[in-house]
């Protein structure tokens, strides 16, 4: 089968999102799967047909990571480069994939049959290393998988015609409670909605102590209680599910969502949402690296609707009409920020918005917008069937109920792990089978870093909040590179909007260069801690307000690190003069010792 | 009735609706900033007006101001933050002012000399960017530019021509031009755009009038940003 001509993609893309600019998105990111790329003829096809401006259309393609104007290759394969997977072997398997296609890391084969490169986290950390194939996960590529991928990319097989067992992801759950463990039956929460009506299930969800679970823990119902009062025309409010699950170590949305229960409990959990604040649309924005979930979640959509459970007059209450429309995204960490969320469902680039006003009051298009976490919905849904007291008997007073952790790295059982709130780390630690720990990151590479003396403390809102990334880290590891590999994601993933953040990212990470090898004096330390601090205080949004963290809590904890790698100099230069030579040396063609400067510099 | 809020002890008088910035500029105090200007929707996005507002640190030019907020805003260390936001952006691009037409003329320079910012600090990133001569009357110097979009929202909201945008993202971010070849001359951008007239920094630049005003007699040159105001409100000066 050809390809589709240009025009021919983005005149499917129309047909499939309609005229409207706020599907953008979705529209170059259908082009790009059917293309590999967004050739000028499909920018200049949108252009016309939607009124934007072309500015607007590159603009997009330059922020999202997974959108570009040059063709990638056939397949096009992303490797999975999170420390976690690093610690796996994923530079190893990149190195392979390279040697055996004859492609390096970076770049696109000349013959056009492959890209290779490298990308974040794509949530399969308990399943290391991993890589996305024209955004299709693999996970565990080891010996005889890499060989088969290796085999199939140079017999050309049809991604499509690839053996099914290579894109089987496993659930590895680990211990289950409260969420995990309910039996409750489909259409359970619609019924008790149209039974006891919306104000009593608001108390419910009051008395539940429900609080959300993507990382900042907002109470629902005071969340859902905002966008109720909120004025809106007629009962044009929102409802997005936030399946973005960017930060690093986290999969258990992933798997949720795959675990086809679930997944009907989360859908569940929305419409709810949409009867008790009066909404009519619903979005789930499904993180571009989970494409494999697509069509399951879409056939359980299509059931619900057969079913009567979404569409009009749902589960018999006359008047309450609500769809669900899947989003997906195209490479950026920030889009799970609420308001850059919202932003990219308009089809624009991730930039967070101000705040206030916020998504409750003013989100999609405008309008009174809840947004929440997977497991909150799921947990929302599950409440309103069994109760508030069934949520509080787990977990402490401020953080009722139960948290699913994705636990990775040195330990020996990795895999999804559901907890009552109020958990010590110890305990997590024992039960996976972690030995001769020397670090803990908790809630990913935007969270803590945590030394053993600290290990008594507990997964709560009240000490240590998560959205449940949960990496470990024994002594045979060299944190720097933990800290290094973070400092490089948020590099890659500031979107640019404040001077702190895009420009501090990148700052720090000179800055941790120089002290990995060796260069740093005390002065850059004092560097690094001014810049952590001053985008704490000054940035925008949460993004660059986390990024430094596990900077600073390493200066703090594990002030070795840096200090057995100063130099013994006062003051090294910023400049590397041997690098800037670099030039000269290509230019004359020379390599050899003498024409580098000395590593301890001139 | 007329709500009041503090500024460094000062009582600042506002109406509902209006920003801290609003608020102090109407009352001629000064708060650093780069991508502000009161003619467009504020953006919030260069920091420098972070003040801490009843002890949070908060954008000044996007917080809505309330009855009885204490603002600090003159105090030494959000000075010193300030100091390091204006190194950072001085060590983004390349901006050599001696050799810049703008010298004098910027914003960029002005608001440095106010925060008492000496040395850029950091290590210099010296991007390679390149110089857009293509309009008959105007040069696009990307190397200066500060992303503070206001040549955006200018031909955007005031212009209605949207000439500018953003791509790229984090320190990869940069502008860009709205027109097929990616280039000035491409598009219908004329002197007489607000767009024109914005930039604070010398990455928009008129041609064949670059030292009419010789240096030392320039906006800036004698009285310090606090007491002069914006770049965009002294175009009559430039030229
Ligand atoms: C940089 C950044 C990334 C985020 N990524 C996610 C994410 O991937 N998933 C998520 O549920 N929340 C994410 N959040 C939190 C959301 O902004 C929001 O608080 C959350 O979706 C609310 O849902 P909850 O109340 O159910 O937790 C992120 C926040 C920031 C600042
Ligand atoms: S903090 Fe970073 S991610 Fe957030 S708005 Fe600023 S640049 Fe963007
Ligand atoms: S060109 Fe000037 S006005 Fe436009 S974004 Fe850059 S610095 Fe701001």
């Amino acid at each position: 089968m050809s390809a589709p001509s240009p025009e021919q993609a983005a005149g499917t893309q129309l047909e499939r999102w309609g005229s409207d600019s706020d599907n953008l998105l979705q529209m170059l990111i259908g082009v790009q799967a059917a293309l590999g790329h967004i050739p000028e003829a499909a920018i200049r096809r949108f252009e016309a047909a939607l009124g934007v401006g072309r500015a607007r259309i590159e603009g997009l393609i330059g922020f999202y990571a997974f959108l570009h104007h040059r063709p990638r290759g056939r397949f096009d394969i992303r490797v999975a480069d999170n420390i976690i997977e690093r610690m796996r072997g994923s530079r190893e398997l990149a190195e392979a994939l390279a040697g055996r296609l004859g492609c390096p890391p970076g770049e696109t084969r000349v013959d056009g049959r492959l890209s290779l490169g490298y990308t974040p986290c794509i949530g399969m950390s308990d399943q290391a290393p991993a890589l996305l194939v024209n955004g299709y996960a693999i996970p565990a590529v080891e010996h005889a998988r890499l060989e088969q991928v290796v085999a199939l990319v140079e017999a050309n097989t049809p991604l499509a015609d690839w053996p099914p067992e290579l894109f089987e992801v496993a659930l590895n759950i680990q211990r289950k409670d409260l969420l995990l463990e309910a039996a409750v039956e489909d259409g359970a929460a619609l019924a008790a909605l149209k039974a006891s009506g919306a104000d009593a299930l608001m108390q419910v969800l009051e008395a539940s102590g429900l609080r959300g679970r993507g990382g900042a823990g907002f109470g629902l119902a005071r969340k859902w209680g905002f966008c109720r009062q909120a004025p809106a025309e007629a009962k044009r409010r929102v409802v997005v599910c936030n399946a973005d699950e960017g930060e690093p170590g986290t999969f258990k949305d992933r798997v949720l969502m795959q675990d086809p229960q679930q997944a009907a409990r989360m859908f569940e959990g929305m419409t709810l949402c949409a009867g008790m604040v009066g909404a009519d649309s619903g979005f789930l924005y499904l993180r571009g690296e989970y494409r494999n979930l697509l069509e399951p979640l879409e056939r359980e959509l299509q059931r619900r609707r057969d079913a009567g459970l979404l569409g009009k007059n749902i589960a018999g209450i006359a008047g309450f009409d609500f769809d669900i429309a899947i989003h997906l995204g195209a490479g950026a960490y920030i889009c799970g920020e609420e308001s850059a969320l919202i932003e990219s469902l308009e089809g624009k680039r991730g930039n967070p918005r101000d705040r206030p006003p916020f998504p409750v009051t003013r989100g999609y298009l405008g309008r009174p917008t809840v947004v929440n976490n997977v497991e909150t919905f799921i947990a929302a849904a599950l409440v309103a069937v069994q109760g508030a007291d069934w949520h509080r008997a787990r977990g402490t007073e401020h953080s009722a109920g139960t948290k699913i952790l994705s636990v990775s790295g040195d330990c020996a059982r990795p895999g999804i792990y559901e907890y009552p709130f109020g958990v010590t780390l110890q305990q997590i630690l024992d039960d996976c089978g972690a030995a001769d720990t020397q670090a803990v990151q908790i809630a990913g590479a935007a969270g803590r870093t945590i030394p053993p003396d600290e290990f008594q403390r507990r997964v709560a809102f009240e000490d240590l909040g998560t959205a449940g990334s949960f990496m470990i880290f024994d002594q045979s590891r060299d944190l720097l590179e933990m800290v290094r590999n973070f400092n490089d994601f948020f590099v890659h993933e500031s979107c640019g909007f404040c001077t702190p953040c895009r420009v501090g990212t990148t700052l720090m990470q000179k800055t941790l260069a120089k002290v990995s090898r060796g260069h740093a004096a005390p002065m850059d330390l004092d560097t690094l801690r001014r810049i952590g601090e001053l985008m704490r205080r000054t940035s925008h949004c949460g993004l660059g307000a986390t990024a430094p963290l596990s900077v600073l809590d390493t200066l703090d904890k594990f002030p070795a690190l840096y200090r057995d790698r100063l130099s013994d100099r006062g003051f090294v230069p910023g400049f590397d003069l041997d690098a800037a030579l670099s030039e000269a040396r290509a230019a004359s063609g020379r390599d050899d010792p003498r024409a580098h400067l000395e590593g301890d510099g001139v | 009735m007329i709500e009041h809020f503090s500024l460094d002890g000062k009582r600042i008088p506002f109406q509902p609706g209006q920003t801290i910035m609003d608020a102090a500029m109407q009352a001629g105090e000064y708060i650093p900033h780069l991508c502000h200007n009161p003619e467009f929707r504020p953006r919030g996005s260069c920091r420098l007006c972070v003040v801490r507002a009843n002890g949070r640190s908060v954008a000044a030019c996007t917080s809505p101001a309330r009855e009885g907020l204490e603002v600090e805003s003159d105090t030494p260390d959000i000075q010193a933050d300030r100091r390091s936001l204006l190194q950072m952006l001085f060590v983004e691009g390349n901006h050599l002012c001696p050799a810049c037409e703008k010298s004098g003329n910027c914003q960029l320079q002005a608001v440095a000399y106010y925060c008492g910012m000496l040395a850029p600090d950091f290590t210099h990133l010296y991007p390679v960017r390149e110089l857009d001569g293509s309009h008959p009357d105007f040069v696009l110097d990307f190397n200066r530019c500060i992303l503070c979009e206001l040549c955006v929202r200018a031909s955007r909201d005031a212009d209605a021509k949207g000439v500018f945008g953003i791509s790229g993202r984090g320190i990869g971010a940069h502008l860009i031009v709205n027109a097929p070849s990616g280039k000035l001359g491409d598009t219908d951008f004329d002197p007489h755009d607000r767009a024109a007239q914005v930039c604070p920094v010398g990455a928009i630049l008129p041609k064949h009038k670059g030292y009419d005003v010789p240096i030392g007699r320039r906006i800036y040159d004698r009285k310090p940003v606090s007491l002069v105001g914006d770049v965009a409100d002294h175009q009559e000066d430039m030229s």
